[in-house]
């Protein structure tokens, strides 16, 4: 497999969001606007890339029994740093995804690709792979995120485009499920056309 | 009145699925059937409590005292996966019969991202009773992780019985498994908004 398709095939073919439906609690809870969104996709998108790449490092070594546990380490440190790092350079964003920071050890598309793709594969393949899944995720969290934006608040990247009142339920919880919902449906019907 | 202000909240108002989105992966994955989100919801009510219990002796007797507050999310997250892995040896030899009906559920809680979320809510967020914010105490604590397990389990069987009812309709071909199951669990969300402002 050629370096370009390993990183490509994350964004559409294996769209973490809307074809493996994995991660699904930070994708609706963190996208009530399109920047609140890129800036967890950010965030995932780091863990992936390290932790891929130091878990192709040390797959070798760890025994099969205790591998899940081992990963989980690996990506806990890594959330870890993410944490430290966004609470000094970004504050306000940290305080608003909150929660959803630290959950990213538990989120499946780390564990996932960790598991799946580089406990088997070389380093720099893993590393691309974890930037493949990690564009993939940031891509549909800012969509989403800019889809509940426009309904729920008329704005687009914090710029105010719809004048007047709008649909706030959209930045509620409900229509984080909705908006989800009917963008699965789009994203369906343009893969079978 | 503290604990029932908790558990009303814990249960409807702030529905760990479906307000503040966590263990939404379980909550899509198995409500299928009723019997099995029922297995789920027993699973999860008994680990939440007790990695609760342990998550929060840990932080207030070993990270807080030593200042080590950053190692919060892999202490915790080591201490649940083993957590879930010790129960699971127990449960095999103190009662098969409730291993059978737990058993296959207890290895996907570790990654449930409500066990983890809601051990690190109980530690660091500030509740108010009665205009005073305060930290829970340990009661308080594992009262708010038991019923916010009991709503996950409410959240999940109310799940299951829709979509249960769903596989009789004739659901357009885009819209079926996923996206149809989040537009349901939407519409199910609007309807437990109904109950904000109770508390």
């Amino acid at each position: 497999m050629n370096k370009l398709s390993i990183i490509t095939k994350g964004i559409l073919k294996e769209n973490p969001i809307f074809v493996l439906v994995l991660g699904m609690c930070p994708t609706l809870g963190t996208t009530t606007s399109a920047f609140n969104g890129l800036g967890m996709g950010l965030a995932t998108t780091f863990v992936l890339m390290l932790s891929n790449l130091v878990i192709s490092l040390i797959a070798g070594l760890i025994p099969a029994k205790v591998r899940i546990p081992s990963f989980i380490v690996v990506i806990a440190v890594f959330v870890t740093v993410v944490q430290l790092i966004m609470q000094a350079y970004v504050p306000a964003l940290y305080e608003t995804l909150g929660l959803f920071i630290p959950l990213i050890v538990v989120n499946c598309i780390v564990l996932g690709r960790a598991e799946a793709f580089a406990s088997k594969n070389r380093p720099l393949d893993s590393f691309l792979d974890g930037l493949g899944a990690g564009i993939g995720f940031t891509l549909g969290l800012t969509v989403l995120g800019a889809v509940r934006e426009l309904l729920g608040s008329g704005a687009f990247f914090g710029w105010k485009i719809l004048p007047g009142d709008a649909m706030l339920v959209f930045i509620l919880a409900p229509g984080a499920f909705i908006a989800l919902g009917y963008l699965m449906v789009l994203f369906n019907k343009i893969k079978k056309a | 009145m503290e604990y029932i202000l908790i558990i009303i909240s814990a249960v409807f108002v702030n529905n760990i699925v479906l307000n503040q989105f966590l263990g939404v992966c379980p909550f899509l994955g198995v409500s299928n059937k009723i019997s099995t989100a029922a297995g789920m919801s027993a699973a999860v009510v008994f680990v939440m409590t007790l990695a609760t219990l342990i998550t929060y002796l840990i932080q207030n007797y070993v990270l807080d005292p030593l200042n080590i507050g950053f190692m919060q999310t892999v202490t915790f997250i080591l201490v649940i996966a083993s957590l879930v892995q010790m129960v699971e040896i127990i449960l095999k030899k103190i009662s098969p019969a409730l291993y059978q009906a737990l058993g296959i559920f207890l290895p996907l809680i570790t990654t449930n991202c409500a066990v983890l979320g809601v051990a690190i809510i109980v530690v660091t967020k500030e509740f108010t009773f009665s205009g005073t914010a305060a930290m829970l105490n340990l009661p308080q604590a594992l009262v708010y992780a038991a019923s916010m397990a009991l709503g996950f389990g409410l959240a999940l069987i109310i799940f299951a019985g829709l979509r249960e009812h769903m596989d009789l309709v004739g659901v357009p071909k885009p819209f079926k498994g996923v996206p149809i199951a989040l537009i349901t669990a939407g519409i199910l969300a609007l309807a437990f908004m109904g109950f904000s402002g109770i508390v």
